[in-house]
């Protein structure tokens, strides 16, 4: 019973985490693509156009990592010391990216500041979260109950490689944001961007894909099996869909379909690792099941996670019908 | 065993000193929230045009402190695991759903609605707006209640078991959320959030009555504000008086630590020491001026019942004794001025002249921080008087500590600190700076009853009586 309720947790801390990467990665691809746009103007649009919704992205942070200390509080208690430099490092890009909504309307003299803390913080952030990714991929040493590997363990180039394709691939999102949420030659350049950052994305998840086998032959071992080789050999055959149809939603101004398709990007690739994952929350140490916790913490938070999860939903698909359609740069916010 | 040592002492900085730039924000933000849909509300029941402009003006300043509150939060967030692991392996299973529980119900609530309320209004019409403004103020609220329930169950930890692996195991629920200190720590602490706020309001609203800008809007805050701190600091005490009877019974070591009284009083009279120079090695308090038998009366309401002594605790479990005393001394003395600054402004007001006396206007700005310092003072009694406990009574500190390296500590810990100052240090003068410019052409036209001046004509420093419309009523 208590292994039950476990995997319907592992479900939804999967499901948090994938929340968290693709909205909170539109906008730190915004930041990402800050470097791009250098007039006022047009930043101020790409700002406006993720104002009203950046925190409640950023809350699906604070439910995958607290909601991991409530109920896998083992491999909380593993995971964040194994990764205490990157973690940091993407806390404090967080902190500049966070302050920068606020702060870049309260000065002119420092503007070029907190644009800078606002893309150089997204894109830390960013690779900090892709080196986790890598790291965790790698595999972490546990020793009773706790992290028993260095403190740089973390560094590797395969970790680095992960880093700078999910720097890419928030990238896209952001583009493919901007390209949904804003008009003329703004709309224009994200387009240009968009289609470069697919190409991208698409030889970093192939080289993923390639790489992953050579780090750990058990993770070749689990795409072959018997359920999951289906999900092998359809994954590659969706996300070359997905970018057909970011490529032909560029094209022809279906300025929609861009984005969503290269969420389905992210879906996929995230769907990818947990099936190589599985059964195991760290890998190799830790299984879904030994690092649960106690019957009663499950539970508890299970009732409420039910009930609240779907409201959270409503509302925030209410919010963003509220700021909905395309930003201009006369319709400020601030 | 040196560096782990080392490690620890970090650690517990890099806590310390995170959270006490955390707490500031959410004392602040928990009371602006609620004063913004108060002043929400009114605006739209009585359709008074300064109302409007006082929500406009204070809600560009919590959006400031917001942001902030919210990026010093998540930090919080991840120390759990980066530096105490070990804490979070066996408190998880308990602390961890009541943080889960505030993610869900509170944190999702106010970023959801964060937006509508900042950049809505135009889009969803008043009723909805208002409506966010009060769900972001409820979120504030339940935040509050859910960390302060995790907290106080770390104080006075009840309702669990522990299993093979270590691990405390909830057993019961609601006496794990109910458990003893969690009412009154909960009520004190938002009390004390609506006073730092009251008090920043009020500060703000004095300093604009002395420059004599937008007489209106200051002299409404400052009515505001000063209400809100003759009713509340009273309270405040009240609470705190409570709170530390509470104490007394569950972690008596605290109070003996913050009352400075070494030795055992079997027959009771023990004295009420208002300053002296605690000296923990050699057991004594230097140079005390004390009041004879009133610690006694205060704590047990008795002049003769018997009160126990740190002789009564083994050393090694005693707290730092020398922090506590003075941060709860400071803690008191500046509840005792809010008092007085309450006292006396409802005497000035009931005398009519509460925006007039600049007395009152210098010492309202002078009380401006001396929420966030009470707040400090107050948490840092409580955290240092549970030492050397994290989980009171049953996990140390020195257990809770993740396998940590010092360098890698030290390395984050001046990372934070000077990340901090230079971030959160813009912040504040962005605040302070938004309080001090009151744009003031709407007001008045509304004054003038007149026609709109041409915007960029700044009122003379009116000397007339424009305040009387916003007192007395
Ligand atoms: C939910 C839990 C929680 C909450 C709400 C707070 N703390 Fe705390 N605090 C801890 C959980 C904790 C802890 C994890 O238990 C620490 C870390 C190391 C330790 O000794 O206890 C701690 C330590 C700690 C210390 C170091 C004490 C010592 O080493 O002697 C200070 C000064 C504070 N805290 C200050 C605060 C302040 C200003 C707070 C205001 C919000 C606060 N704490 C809330
Ligand atoms: C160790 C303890 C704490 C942790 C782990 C913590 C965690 C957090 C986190 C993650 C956020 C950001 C939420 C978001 O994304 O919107 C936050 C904000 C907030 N916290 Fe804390 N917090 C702690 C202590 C406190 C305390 C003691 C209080 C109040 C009594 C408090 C009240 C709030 C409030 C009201 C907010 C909303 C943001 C704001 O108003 O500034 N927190 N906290
Ligand atoms: C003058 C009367 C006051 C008394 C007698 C009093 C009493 C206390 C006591 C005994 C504690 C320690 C509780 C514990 O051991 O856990 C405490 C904590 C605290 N105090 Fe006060 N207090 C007073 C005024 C204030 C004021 C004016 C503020 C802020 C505006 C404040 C804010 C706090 C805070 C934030 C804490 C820590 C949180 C908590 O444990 O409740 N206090 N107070």
């Amino acid at each position: 019973m208590g292994i039950d309720l476990a995997f319907i947790w592992a479900f939804l801390i999967a499901f948090a985490v994938l929340a968290y990467v693709v909205m909170d990665g539109f906008d730190l691809g915004i930041g990402i693509l800050f470097p791009f746009f250098r007039e006022k103007r047009d930043r101020d649009t790409m700002m406006n156009t993720v104002a009203p919704v950046w925190d409640g992205n950023e809350t699906w942070l604070v439910l995958g990592g607290g909601g991991l200390m409530a109920v896998f509080p083992l491999a909380y208690a593993v995971v964040l010391p194994a990764l205490y430099i990157p973690l940091t490092a993407m806390l404090l890009g967080l902190i500049f990216r966070g302050v920068a909504f606020e702060f870049r309307w309260r000065t002119e003299r420092w503007l070029p500041v907190w644009d800078w803390g606002f893309s150089i913080g997204s894109t830390v952030a960013a690779f900090s979260q892709g080196i986790a990714l890598g790291a965790l991929i790698e595999g972490i040493q546990v020793a009773d109950r706790a992290y028993a590997g260095g403190w740089w363990n973390w560094l590797t180039p395969f970790s680095v490689a992960t880093g700078v394709s999910l720097v890419i691939g928030y990238g896209l999102l952001g583009a493919t944001w901007l390209v949904f949420k804003t008009t003329d030659d703004l709309a224009d350049r994200a387009r240009h961007i968009a289609r470069r950052a697919t190409y991208l994305t698409l030889l970093g998840m192939g080289v993923f894909s390639l790489w992953t086998p050579l780090i750990g032959p058990h993770y070749l071992g689990r795409w072959l099996s018997f359920p999951a080789v289906i999900f092998s050999i359809l994954v590659p055959l969706l996300v070359l869909v997905c970018v057909a149809v970011i490529i032909s939603g560029l094209n022809s101004q279906k300025d929609l379909h861009p984005f969503l398709a290269s969420l389905g990007l992210f879906a996929l690739g995230f769907a990818g690792i947990g099936i190589s994952f599985y059964p195991y929350i760290v890998p190799p140490s830790l299984t879904i099941a030994e690092a649960a916790a106690p019957h009663a913490s499950l539970a508890f938070l299970l009732v409420g996670a039910l009930v609240l999860i779907p409201i959270i939903l409503a509302y925030t698909a209410y919010a963003y019908w509220v700021f909905r359609g395309k930003v201009r740069p006369e319709d400020g916010y601030h | 065993m040196l560096e782990h040592l080392d490690a620890l002492l970090l650690a517990r900085l890099q806590f310390a000193f995170t959270i006490a730039f955390h707490i500031v924000l959410p004392a602040f933000t928990i009371g602006l929230a609620s004063y913004l849909f108060v002043l929400n509300t009114l605006w739209l029941i009585t359709k008074r045009q300064v109302y409007e402009e006082l929500f406009d003006f204070w809600k560009t300043i919590f959006a400031v402190a917001f942001a902030m509150g919210v990026v010093s939060g998540i930090v919080m967030s991840y120390q759990f695991g980066t530096n105490w692991s070990r804490f979070a392996d066996k408190a998880g299973p308990v602390i961890g759903p009541l943080m889960g529980y505030e993610v869900l119900t509170a944190f999702f609530l106010e970023a959801g609605f964060l937006g509508v309320m900042l950049f809505g209004l135009k889009r969803v019409g008043h009723g909805l707006h208002l409506f966010a403004t009060g769900m972001v103020a409820v979120g504030t609220l339940l935040s509050a209640t859910w960390i302060i329930a995790a907290n106080s169950w770390m104080q006075t930890p009840q309702g669990f078991g522990t299993n093979a692996a270590g691990q405390f195991v909830p057993l019961d629920w609601w006496a794990i959320i109910f458990n003893p200190s969690f009412p009154y720590r909960l009520v004190h602490m938002v009390l004390a959030a609506y006073l730092t706020t009251a008090l920043v309001v009020g500060a703000c609203g004095a300093w604009h009555l002395l420059k004599g800008t937008a007489l209106r809007r200051s002299a409404t805050m400052f009515t505001m504000a000063m209400g809100m701190v003759a009713v509340v600091a009273p309270l405040q005490i009240v609470a705190g008086d409570f709170h530390g009877l509470n104490t007394l019974e569950h972690q008596p070591a605290k109070i003996m630590a913050m009352e400075g009284h070494f030795e055992s009083h079997p027959e009771g009279r023990a004295p009420l020491i208002l300053f002296g120079l605690p000296d923990q090695q050699n057991k004594r308090v230097d140079y005390a001026i004390s009041i004879p038998g009133l610690s006694n009366l205060i704590l047990t309401h008795s002049w003769t019942k018997p009160l126990a002594g740190l002789d009564t605790i083994p050393d090694e479990l005693e707290p730092p004794v020398v922090v506590i005393f003075w941060s709860f001394r400071v803690m008191v003395a500046l509840g005792m001025a809010m008092l007085l600054l309450g006292l006396w402004s409802a005497v000035t007001w009931w005398r009519g002249r509460l925006t007039t006396d600049r007395w009152l206007h210098r010492a309202a700005v002078a009380m401006g921080p001396a929420g966030f310092l009470a707040v400090l003072a107050g948490w840092i009694t409580t955290e240092v008087g549970r030492q050397p406990y994290t989980v009171y009574g049953h996990l140390l500190t020195a257990d809770s500590l993740s396998p940590v390296a010092a360098p890698a500590v030290a390395a984050s810990l001046t990372a934070f600190v000077v990340v901090y100052f230079f971030v959160f240090g813009a912040g504040i003068f962005y605040i302070l700076r938004l309080m001090a410019r009151m744009p003031a052409e709407a007001e008045e036209a509304e004054l003038d009853k007149g026609p709109v001046r041409t915007a960029g004509i700044t009122p003379g420093p009116a000397q007339g009586n424009p305040q009387g419309g916003s007192h007395g009523h």
